[in-house]
């Protein structure tokens, strides 16, 4: 199990343990998180699971693909430099502890 | 004590109205039942990345069962629902169960067609529906080395792209002229089509299959309506799939091939309403009966069922959007093209990465994107608020498309 830590606009922490090989969407899914909302399933082709990374781990995360980053651009949140899509971020060992931030509307 | 809201499907409609109505207040009780033994979960990964392998049947789970029980809904799954008595406000499960209900939501969501040639039957001939029909397929696809795929839509262009990248000879058999001819232009058919046989595909355009035949009951080829005979230990039909709307007929409720509803999701009786790909639509621009089968209309459609079930009116008018994923390709689709009279192409096929955009009378209504998220997101944006740049500006690499 990974940890991750969900953190919504209001400050409220969700501490999830979620299975290595998991995204960090699919963790916030089955949990109930509703400020993520991954109505495309996990596809990168609906930009309604964005994050914001914290900074501590952004670099332990690969960059994001081209698909990725055109969908990046077009969040309705504002895109900043640690903006990612959860359903590219799949869980290692490495990232236990990873804190994200969700952004104030995913649609 | 007051009855339950019922909600018969939990599949992405079904759940988002349950959601829906606890997002706009409702506290009473909520009956989620679901035919299938699992959470409701998402579909599109079943013929992408659960057919890779990438993702297991619980990682596509939308909602887990402890955290709809958490949300106060209550979840009942593997038990299909038997009929609806609209004079006693009743369900009636298989089992004789009844249940009583203040509102009644349908979200049955739809079957797939099935083949009809002689064979059709056989052990190894399957379709893609739902999470266990794609682990059939997924463990299928360890041991076939030749596939054989009836239909050249999304699904089976999907699934012939699993097959290749899991070892096994691939044939796609599309009984019209150019594949996903019902979603999109003969410019992107072509594309796809060149895609699929730098993979090694061999696409027989303008052919059927005539007779599926096995040993000891299980499949071992096909016969062409050329003749010709191809081997095959799995052969996977993708030829369409039909709105679950008996229930609903029986009780009377208005159907035409899918449960009419408006555009605020209701059905003939005000206690009812329907979502998802159970459902259609009178189509307001073309006439007729449109069912769109897609997540976005399960879940504005389920947003419109809850507010109409709380007694609110919440008509649905987004831009519809689709996408499909073969190889490293991403299709994204906004707009619908049926009657489209021009097209202008932004980008060069030849590169890999281009859209299409399509006009009936100079007015944009559709654009498809290969591998162009920005123009993907930018078009969703134009077409909700009906803006139409000129062709000359989108075939205009060099000039920016905006919204005005």
């Amino acid at each position: 199990m990974v940890k991750v830590i969900y953190v919504e606009q209001d400050g409220a922490r969700h501490d999830i343990d979620v299975p290595e090989g998991w995204t960090v969407m699919q963790g916030a899914q089955r949990n109930g998180l509703d400020g993520i909302e991954a109505e495309c399933g996990g596809s990168c082709c609906c930009a309604t699971c964005h994050v914001y990374v914290a900074e501590d781990m952004l670099g332990l995360i690969p960059p994001p693909g081209e698909m990725e980053d055109g969908m990046l651009d077009n969040v309705v949140a504002e895109r900043r430099p640690n903006s990612r899509l959860s359903c590219q971020i799949t869980l290692t060992a490495a990232l236990d502890g990873l804190v994200v931030h969700l952004p104030e509307a995913q649609s | 004590m007051a009855a339950p809201i019922v909600i018969v499907g939990a599949g992405q409609a079904g759940l988002q109205i349950a959601e829906s109505l606890r997002g706009g207040k409702y506290e009473g009780e909520i009956l989620l039942i679901g035919d299938e033994p699992v959470p409701p979960y998402h579909r599109p990964p079943l013929s992408k990345d659960v057919l890779l392998g990438l993702a297991l049947g619980e990682q596509i789970e939308i909602r887990s069962r402890e955290t709809l029980a958490r949300k106060n809904i209550t979840l009942l799954t593997g038990v299909p629902v038997q009929a609806i008595n609209r004079e006693r406000r009743q369900i009636a499960m298989a089992d004789g169960t009844r249940y009583d209900y203040r509102g009644l939501a349908l979200a049955t969501g739809a079957r797939l067609r099935r083949l009809t040639v002689p064979g059709s039957e056989l052990q190894g001939v399957v379709g893609l529906r739902s999470l266990a029909d794609s682990h059939v397929i997924l463990a299928a696809l360890k041991t076939a080395r030749h596939v054989a795929v009836v239909g050249g839509g999304f699904i089976g262009l999907e699934v012939a792209a699993a097959a290749r990248k899991a070892g096994a000879q691939v044939t796609v058999f599309e009984a019209g002229d150019r594949l996903m001819a019902r979603a999109v232009a003969p410019v992107l058919s072509d594309f796809f089509l060149a895609l699929h046989e730098a993979q090694g595909v061999e696409v027989r355009l303008g052919r059927t299959v005539m007779e599926i035949v096995g040993k000891e009951g299980r499949v071992t080829g096909l016969y062409g309506d050329d003749g010709g005979f191809r081997r095959a230990d799995l052969v996977v039909v993708g030829i369409g799939i039909e709105a679950n709307d008996r229930l609903a007929a029986a009780a009377g409720l208005d159907c035409d091939r899918g449960i009419v509803v408006d555009a605020c999701s209701r059905t003939s009786d005000p206690l009812i309403v329907a979502a998802g790909d159970c459902t259609v639509l009178r189509d307001a621009v073309h006439g007729g009966m449109r069912r769109l089968e897609s997540v976005q209309n399960a879940v504005e459609q389920g947003k419109s069922a809850a507010a109409a079930l709380l007694g609110q009116e919440r008509p649905f008018s987004q831009t519809p959007w689709f996408w499909s994923t073969q190889y490293d390709v991403t299709l994204q689709m906004a707009g619908l093209s049926t009657g489209y009279d021009s097209l202008v192409l932004r980008g060069n096929p030849a590169t890999g990465a281009f859209s299409v955009f399509y006009y009936r009378q100079d007015r944009l209504i559709a654009v498809e994107s290969v591998n162009r998220p920005q123009d993907h997101m930018l078009a969703r944006k134009l077409l909700d608020a009906g803006q139409s740049p000129s062709p000359e500006v989108v075939a205009d690499e060099g000039s920016k498309l905006a919204l005005a």
